[in-house]
């Protein structure tokens, strides 16, 4: 079969499901009990088999195949959740990722799985992992005191669903025995081998191996297919001696859902929990949890290149621009059929720009659910308790800026884990709980989006910090002594910085924060950090929501049309012609106070002199870079306008002063004024 | 067009400036449009003109005559912009009058005479003569070198 026009598919497909197996891996370990979230994992590591095993990917197929069993014994209750066992299993679900990601790139997703196959192997027997069977007993217990309800996979269900339309029918007997049974596997021998006469037995609670060993209290059940009565089954079971009732229930497709209802509402919640180190708490737990399935279900999507997303874009444009032309005749002709037209074309048109504009915001939860694993995975290497917290996930963004994003946030994290949250004994030393937190929150405001990485470990070290940036010349000891703590917090962002004194496997790799800056700032944001020491951090980063529509002012130089980014607007001033005062050939005004330059846009544009003087006025922008304002001399102001940013296109690099272009309502290209340029 | 060695023969479209006739190939030439609205783009070399609006996509323009150093002229009806696409961009070229898509011979172009020493020398990869027309053959890539920074120095 030629594969290659799937692959994509297949990768992109298998990339959703890792992620799913991570995700619910990770809300297994906090919920060892809940069956349903293994069910879900299975159903991931069973799709990502098929689709391998038909790729031909024969490695992702095995160790799937090997996954799967484990995860079957887990939801049978023969093995408990462990966190040895999961670290295996996250194994296989890293080693699956590898294998993908090589498939992406060419290769040929081969790799040795076999000491994975082995280890997996190994939990699935039960050898491996002493506890497991005294835990299964417990579980059995508590079963077998609810009338033992037998549980099916998604095989065993086709089985019995397929046996009906044949006209089979299927039952669950319920066989219990005398407390006075003395050779307790041979009765049970003997009651399978009667069944197996009159049917086909599906499986048995608890399995063959454990009744022959006699591993098991009264009570067992047997799902057997048949076409016997019911009736007849019992009377033929009954004849086996020192057996106390046969109960059979009839097994329909029904009964078949209610099984599984019983088995999550009646998994026994005071079981005690496996220890684990990113442990959330429980209630926000709970509602994520449902949460996730909600969106599951009514969540069906398409995945479209966002080249395509942008042509429609540039069309729409077209489109409104004819519009606008429309509107102009419509209100020369005043034919009201006409104008009523234009008005719902104006109105659709409105909602269909939003419906683009929407289609590229993605949640932040793509980014940020490759964090809580990443923050296990390091807590273990880090031999520290952290709980990580994540606030807001469903907070959107455009898809240009989320994928830039993601890289500066582990950065932060790791930073954040390594030097900011202390080990657990220096924690307690400090009178501070043993398990550190880290916050991630994201949220809106204004046309930005905030994430904030909190954690409530050291914080920065004034005296260490100042100490370094001297030594490496990023301050002068004398302005060392004036700078305030949040300045000091804001030089770990410097380039050429890193406080680790020690190269550790998780920071130290010679990059340093000063990228997270960069990236971001690149992006249009803003990073910023405030630290109380012994308290913790919060770095806050601040992105523009898109980078394809900004709002900005438009204003009108000589019968030019320019477009100021409001991000850099401070605020719009009509001043008097006479308040303009000289400083060394510069001219400036006081603004509240301050004494800021003003920069003559029609100089800078080269425009033709001006032929009349201003009345007397002079309409000014004040824009800011960081901390530093200026006000850009304008002749007049149109209003503000939320835009399509477009490039000015690879052959005019870089133009002076001009970040890019727009195009108008009438059609004009406007063009975009860099302030960051015009303020050195 | 490097490959046109390849073929018999090379269909081009003939353009306009002052008297004399240019060819560029089809192959690069995405549209002829009449005039449109032009903003003008601050601190860029005199030849270009600006940016205009095509179909949604910001395009550059280059005033092909200022750029061989002839005499200036207004854009008129006849003016045309025939936008261009080369390996990493758009853009579109003012030019007198776009006149006529030729299939030239391929062994009719020649190298371009030594002699000329004018500041277009250099944008020249041949001359063709077709029936009594003389065709001058551009070498594009070397007329739309992109615009670098203009320098702080400037300023």
């Amino acid at each position: 079969m030629d594969t290659n026009q799937y692959l994509e598919m297949f990768i992109d497909e298998s990339k959703e499901h890792l992620q799913a197996c991570n995700e619910h891996l990770l809300e297994l370990e906090k919920n060892p009990q809940d069956l349903a979230i293994v069910n879900e994992v299975f159903r991931s590591a069973h799709t990502l088999k098929g689709m391998s095993a038909t790729m031909g990917y024969e490695d992702i197929a095995d160790l799937t195949h090997m996954m799967e069993n484990v995860l079957d014994a887990i939801r049978n209750s023969k093995i408990r959740v462990t966190t040895e066992i999961l670290d295996i299993v996250f194994r296989a679900v890293d080693y699956l990722e590898e294998m993908v990601l090589d498939i992406a790139s060419g290769g040929t997703g081969k790799k040795d799985v076999r000491e994975l196959v082995d280890s997996l192997n190994r939990i699935e027997v039960g050898g491996g992992v002493a506890e497991a069977e005294t835990a299964a007993t417990v579980v059995l217990e508590d079963k077998a005191s609810q009338e033992d309800a037998l549980n099916y996979d998604g095989y065993e269900m086709t089985v019995i669903s397929q046996s009906f339309e044949q006209g089979f029918s299927a039952f669950e007997i319920i066989v219990k025995l005398r407390e006075d049974c003395l050779l307790k596997a041979a009765r049970v021998y003997m009651v399978f081998e009667i069944l197996e006469k009159s049917g086909e037995i599906v499986k048995s609670e608890p399995k063959v191996e454990r009744l022959e060993n006699e591993d098991f209290n009264e009570t067992f059940t047997v799902a057997l297919i048949t076409k016997e009565d019911a009736d007849v089954l019992k009377a033929k079971v009954m004849k086996v001696s020192e057996i106390e009732s046969v109960t059979v229930i009839s097994v329909t497709t029904d009964y078949l859902m209610r099984d599984k209802y019983n088995e999550i509402s009646e998994s026994p919640d005071s079981n005690p929990q496996v220890i684990i180190e990113t442990d959330v708490k429980k209630g926000s737990n709970d509602q994520k949890g449902k949460r996730n399935t909600g969106v599951q279900s009514g969540n069906k999507t398409i995945r479209v290149n966002i080249d395509r997303l942008d042509i429609l874009m540039n069309l729409f444009e077209e489109l409104v621009i004819d519009r606008g032309r429309l509107q102009s005749i419509a209100s020369e002709i005043h034919n009201p059929e006409l104008n009523e037209t234009v008005e719902r074309i104006t109105r659709v048109s409105g909602d269909l720009q939003s419906i683009i504009l929407n289609m590229r915001m993605i949640p932040v939860e793509t980014v940020f659910n490759r964090f809580p694993k990443m923050v296990r995975q390091l807590a273990r290497d880090l031999n520290k308790k952290i709980e990580l917290e994540v606030i807001g996930a469903e907070t959107e963004l455009d898809r240009t800026v989320i994928d830039e994003i993601g890289d500066p946030l582990v950065h932060l994290i790791r930073n954040a884990l390594d030097h900011g949250i202390e080990s657990p004994a220096e924690r307690i030393a400090k009178g501070k709980p043993e398990v550190g937190t880290v916050t991630l929150r994201a949220y809106h405001s204004g046309n930005h989006v905030f994430i904030e990485l909190e954690d409530d470990g050291a914080g920065v070290n004034r005296e260490r910090v100042l100490a370094k940036a001297i030594k490496s010349g990023i301050v002068s000891s004398e302005m060392a002594q004036s700078l305030t703590d949040r300045q000091v917090a804001e030089l770990i962002l410097a380039s050429g910085f890193s406080t680790a004194e020690k190269i550790s496997d998780v920071s130290g790799r010679g990059v340093g924060l000063d990228v997270v800056k960069n990236t971001i700032e690149s992006l249009g944001g803003f990073i910023s950090i405030e630290s109380k020491e012994g308290q913790g951090s919060l770095f806050q980063v601040q992105l523009p929501l898109t980078l394809s529509i900004i709002s900005v002012m438009l204003v009108e130089l000589e019968s030019e049309v320019f477009a100021i980014p409001l991000s850099s607007i401070i605020e719009t001033a009509i001043i008097q012609t006479s308040e303009i005062m000289k400083a060394h050939n510069q001219q400036v005004i006081d603004f509240r106070g301050n004494i800021i330059p003003l920069v003559n846009l029609t100089e800078i544009f080269e425009m033709p002199e001006r032929i009349g003087e201003t009345n007397g006025y002079q309409s000014i922008v004040i824009v800011r870079k960081g901390e530093k304002l200026a006000g850009l001399v304008v002749d007049s102001f149109i209003g503000q306008q939320e835009i399509v940013l477009k490039s000015l296109g690879n052959y005019l690099q870089s133009v002076f002063a001009i970040s890019g272009a727009t195009i108008l309502g009438n059609g004009q290209v406007a063009l975009i004024v860099d302030c960051n340029a015009l303020i050195k | 067009m490097t490959d046109i060695l390849n073929q018999k023969e090379m269909k081009v479209i003939v353009f306009q400036l002052l008297d004399m006739e240019y060819a560029i190939s089809v192959d690069i030439v995405q549209s002829i449009e009449k005039v449109l609205s032009v903003t003008r783009v601050p601190k860029t070399p005199a030849y270009v003109k600006g940016v205009i609006n095509l179909r949604g996509l910001v395009t550059p323009i280059v005033d092909l005559r200022e750029r061989f150093g002839l005499a200036t002229k207004e854009m008129d009806d006849s003016s045309r912009i025939i936008i261009v696409t080369l390996d990493e961009y758009d853009v579109g070229l003012i030019v007198d009058a776009a006149n006529d898509v030729l299939d030239i011979p391929v062994d009719a172009i020649e190298p371009q005479p030594e002699v000329v020493g004018t500041i277009e020398s250099d944008f020249i990869s041949g001359v063709a003569k077709v029936e009594k027309h003389l065709l001058v053959m551009l070498n594009l890539d070397k007329v739309l070198e992109p615009v670098k920074r203009a320098t702080l120095d400037e300023f």
